[in-house]
Formats: structure tokens, C-alpha cells, sequence
């Protein structure tokens, strides 16, 4: 099975309930807050940006991905303790550019579906890492054997986690 | 002829946002205050909504976890709860034997205190409370607990355990306080270290490891020693344990400093319930005073303590009283236990009264002649 579409129009639109779309980012919130208390590893995974990729990827509109990224990544500012903007501004950019590669590769594959949290979540550290030093003057350190592990872990839970979050899905007429 | 707002919608739409937000950022970074202390009004709001929204879940959530563990502990698993309930008293007595023999030393170090007019600041009143959250991400050491302003609290007051700190109040909304850990690298402290008493500040790193920072190259300074605050922050008061040397490396940035790691005493990683240090005075509590004081008198044998000892140490146990715990030897009922010997220190102005000094008393005969001076 090819994973580059040959036109636009093999690729599907979705949508989804408002419920869904109000519920599933908070609930990866409220995971995302609860489950380190519990297992301090959790913190290496990134609940929100795996839901950012996946409505992003599934409505295949950037202005969807993009104001869907900030809004997910503010409130994970407001909940995290930093800076209000930081995961904004690094989930806004990935919803976008999840949005415009989810256009034109099949997304439903899982291989893909890997790659692209993979690649996204090292792209999230990146832009996160830049605001931190240039905007914000801290002096953050970056370390990239841990970012490595922190994307593939995220990609490896982002495969199961997009399989049941695709029985949200409703296929746009 | 496709606009230019058309042709752009998207990119114009990821601009737009990106602005919004960085503008939003530089505001808080403009505004700056202390990143590891309280935050602006506006920026305060938008957590207090976000705190509203996820909260209760956490509640919802804690409380099952509870109410589950709740009935596990307390009806189903109490298969050992009779061994441990024996093996509890006997580390109580253990304990209070312990304590007994370093009260004389509090006592003299609060003599000499008043002496040099030292103003030592003592845990005056806390507040217990549970951990409901985390910031959830792996950037910053926040936790979240279940008490706020309605409860007392404020910005900057110390959080501990009984094992060590954890760090401080950071923003206090009406039920939910934010507390900034120890680990987290916007947070500081001023720690010493009890043996060579070097002073140093305390600050996490990028991996949420605790490390003494701005040092410079001691070879006193050795793995295993144990890092205690030394109030020099105004946040924690003296003494609280911090943790323990683990390593000591090279400061890669600023030579020739040197940071050293340290094993956080309290564990961070696995925080149930905290106590929130909500009042400090030059004066102990009366609960403390109490202790100290039933510690002294059981070390010096007034009439209290004597009662207390003498149900206690062998030799003045009654003979068939199976019931006592054999506290001359602990060690043989717990085999891991260490043994306790409680003596009077040597006193500094030895009289006619003082150990060895002093004669036994005499048996009490009502009908006898009444005691020489």
C-alpha cells in the first residue's frame, strides 16, 4: 500500500463530535497531569502533542491544526508551571505542519503514523528549546539522547493511542 | 485572481497565532518577576481557569484511588497488621528512648542560643496536604496539592516532608496550590553542608537531579554527605534535611566551579502527602515543648519519667509482666535494630546533686524520721 497520495482527493477529511473534540484534548490533559504522580516516568510522554498530531492529521486543515495545536498547548502551559505561550507556539506549529503533511501522506498507515510523532515530537523539543533560550533568556539545556528516547517513546504509545482514537472519527460528505 | 489573503489563508492564520503568543510571552518575560515565584494577574487567570477545569477531575480521580486502596488496607489485606502493630510500639519505645538521650543537647543548644541572642526560627504550624497532579511535563518539577487559600496558604511557603524539603508554594488558587519542587531549574535554595558547613545554593537541572551550583573545588566535600538548608534563603528554615552528595563534577561553563549532585531526601519522585509550613516563630510549639520536655524528664529521672523507665527497663520490670517489651534488648526481637544507650551528658557545674556525685535515695518510711539536708 502506497503512503503518498498521487492527488488530493484520495486523501479523506474527517471530523468529529464537538464533544469529542472538547473531551479528548482534556482528557490527555488530565492524564498528562494525573499519571506522573503515579508513574514518574509518564512525564516522558507527551499526551497532548500525540492528540495535536492526531486532529491535525484527521481534518487535514492547517487553520484546524493550528488553532487546535494552541489551544492544547496554552492549556498545557497553564497547567505546567511555564511560561504561558511556550507549548503554544510549539504545538501551534506542529498542528499546522501535521495538517499540511497529512494532505498529501496516508496517514492511516501505521508506519507513518510512527514517523510523523516521531519527527513532530523532536520538532516540538526544538522549537521548545529555541523559545526557551532566545525569547525567554533561561539557560536551558538540551539534551538530545533524552529528546531521542522522550520521540520514540511518544511515537511508539502514539500507534495504539491513534487506532482507538480513530472510532472518534466521522468521515466529512 | 485568487487574493493574497487567499492564497495565504493558512500561513497568514500559523502568523497570526504566532505572534498572539509570542507577544503574550514577552509580556510575562517583561513584567519579570522571579520565574520560580508567583505570576502576573492576567498570566495567574488563565492558570486559574485551567486549574479549574482539571481539578475536580483530579479529585474524582484521587478519590477512587482511595476509596479502593481504603478498603483493600483497612478490610481485606490485614494479614500482618498485628506483627506490624508489635513491631511499631517497639520502634515507639525505641524511639523514646532516643529521643531521650539528645534532649540535654537541645536544651543547651537553646541555652547557648539565648545566650549569643541567636534567633533560631522553629516550625511553629503546618498544613498536611495530598498530592493531586503534576505539571505533566517533563520541562518543570511542579506538583499540585489539595490545599489553597481557603486553607492558608501563600506564595513561597516551605513544603517538607518528614523526610526532607520539596520545595515551595509557587501560585495559591482558592482549593489548589502549585508547588515549585526543589528539582525544578528555575527554583534555588541555600543549603550547607553538615560536615564542613560550605555553603552553597541548591537549584535542579535539566534532568530534574538536585545539584549544589557555584562551588568551588573542596576535597572535604565527599560522596555520602549529607546537604541540610541553611535559612539563608528566608524560605526554609535551618536544618531541614536536603539530601545527600552523590557526585561531584566539573562545571562545564564555569570553570573552575564545580556542581555537585545530591540524592533529594525526600522522595521526590513518589510525593503522596506533604506538609505546608504555613507559620514560622522564634519560639516552639507547645506540642514540641511538650515532647522536649517529657524527653528531658524521662533522660533525668523526675518523678514522670521514672514512672515511664521503670515500666519499661528490665530489671525494675515485674517479674511474669509478659506483656513489656524487652527494650534492654531490642536488638534481639529485631535483628536489624541498633542498640540504644541512654546516659545523662556530664554536667557543666557538677554539685552535691549530679551524677555520680549523688547518693541513692533513701527508702521512704512515713513513720520514720523525717531526711537530713
Amino acid at each position: 500500500m502506497a503512503i503518498v497520495y498521487n492527488s488530493r482527493l484520495d486523501a479523506e477529511e474527517h471530523g468529529f463530535h464537538p464533544l469529542v473534540t472538547v473531551l479528548l484534548p482534556l482528557l490527555a490533559l488530565l492524564l498528562q497531569v494525573y499519571l506522573p504522580r503515579f508513574f514518574h516516568g509518564f512525564a516522558l510522554f507527551d499526551l497532548p502533542l500525540i492528540v495535536t498530531i492526531f486532529f491535525a492529521v484527521a481534518r487535514r486543515n492547517p487553520i484546524a491544526g493550528t488553532l487546535t495545536g494552541a489551544i492544547i498547548g496554552l492549556l498545557q502551559d497553564a497547567l505546567s508551571g511555564l511560561p504561558i505561550g511556550i507549548n503554544g507556539i510549539a504545538k501551534s506549529i506542529v498542528g499546522f505542519f501535521a495538517a499540511s503533511i497529512g494532505v498529501r501522506l496516508d496517514v492511516e498507515n501505521s508506519g507513518t503514523r510512527f514517523l510523523l510523532n516521531f519527527g513532530f515530537t523532536l520538532l516540538s523539543s526544538l522549537i521548545y528549546i529555541v523559545i526557551s533560550r532566545v525569547l525567554l533568556g533561561t539557560e536551558s539545556v538540551i539534551v538530545w539522547t533524552h529528546e531521542l528516547i522522550r520521540a520514540l517513546a511518544n511515537a511508539l504509545l502514539a500507534v495504539p493511542l491513534f487506532l482507538l482514537m480513530d472510532f472518534t472519527k466521522r468521515r466529512n460528505a | 485572481m485568487e487574493s493574497f489573503f487567499g492564497r495565504y489563508k493558512n500561513l497568514l492564520v500559523l502568523a497570526a497565532i504566532l505572534l498572539l503568543q509570542v507577544t503574550g510571552l514577552a509580556m510575562q518575560v517583561r513584567r519579570a518577576a522571579p520565574q520560580s515565584g508567583p505570576d502576573g494577574r492576567k498570566v495567574r487567570l488563565i492558570r486559574y481557569w485551567a486549574v479549574a477545569a482539571v481539578s475536580p477531575l483530579e479529585r474524582f480521580l484521587l478519590a477512587i484511588g482511595h476509596g479502593t486502596r481504603h478498603t483493600w488496607s483497612s478490610y481485606i489485606d490485614l494479614r500482618h497488621a498485628r506483627r506490624d502493630n508489635d513491631s511499631l510500639r517497639a520502634e515507639l519505645s525505641r524511639l523514646r528512648l532516643e529521643q531521650a538521650s539528645v534532649a540535654e543537647d537541645a536544651r543547651q543548644a537553646q541555652r547557648l542560643q539565648a545566650l549569643f541572642g541567636f534567633k533560631e526560627h522553629y516550625i511553629y504550624k503546618t498544613i498536611a496536604a495530598q498530592v493531586i497532579g503534576s505539571s505533566g511535563a517533563d520541562q518543570s518539577r511542579i506538583i499540585y496539592i489539595d490545599k489553597g487559600s481557603h486553607d492558608g496558604l501563600k506564595p513561597d511557603m516551605p513544603v517538607i516532608t518528614p523526610d526532607g524539603i520539596v520545595g515551595k508554594v509557587k501560585d495559591v488558587f482558592p482549593s489548589v496550590s502549585q508547588v515549585l519542587e526543589v528539582s525544578d531549574q528555575t527554583s534555588g535554595a541555600g543549603v550547607l553542608f553538615e560536615s564542613t558547613r560550605i555553603r552553597g545554593i541548591l537549584r535542579g537541572n535539566a534532568a530534574g537531579q538536585l545539584q549544589v551550583i557555584n562551588l568551588l573545588p573542596d576535597e572535604r566535600i565527599k560522596p555520602g554527605d549529607r546537604v541540610l538548608t541553611s535559612g539563608g534563603d528566608q524560605v526554609f528554615p535551618r536544618g531541614l534535611a536536603v539530601g545527600q552528595v552523590v557526585s561531584i563534577e566539573k562545571d562545564r561553563e564555569r570553570d573552575p566551579y564545580i556542581d555537585v549532585l545530591l540524592r533529594p531526601a525526600a522522595n521526590l519522585s513518589q510525593l503522596e502527602e506533604v506538609l505546608v509550613i504555613t507559620q514560622l516563630s522564634d519560639k516552639m510549639a507547645d506540642s514540641q515543648q511538650r515532647d522536649l520536655s517529657d524527653a528531658y524528664a524521662a533522660a533525668f529521672g523526675n518523678r514522670r519519667a521514672s514512672d515511664v523507665l521503670s515500666e519499661k527497663l528490665p530489671g525494675t520490670q515485674a517479674p511474669g509482666d509478659a506483656a513489656a517489651p524487652d527494650l534492654a534488648h531490642p536488638q534481639d526481637k529485631n535483628p536489624n535494630s541498633v542498640p540504644i544507650t541512654v546516659k545523662p551528658p556530664p554536667a557543666l557545674h557538677p554539685d552535691r546533686f549530679s551524677p555520680p556525685a549523688a547518693k541513692a535515695a533513701a527508702p521512704k518510711n512515713p513513720s520514720g524520721p523525717p531526711p537530713q539536708p
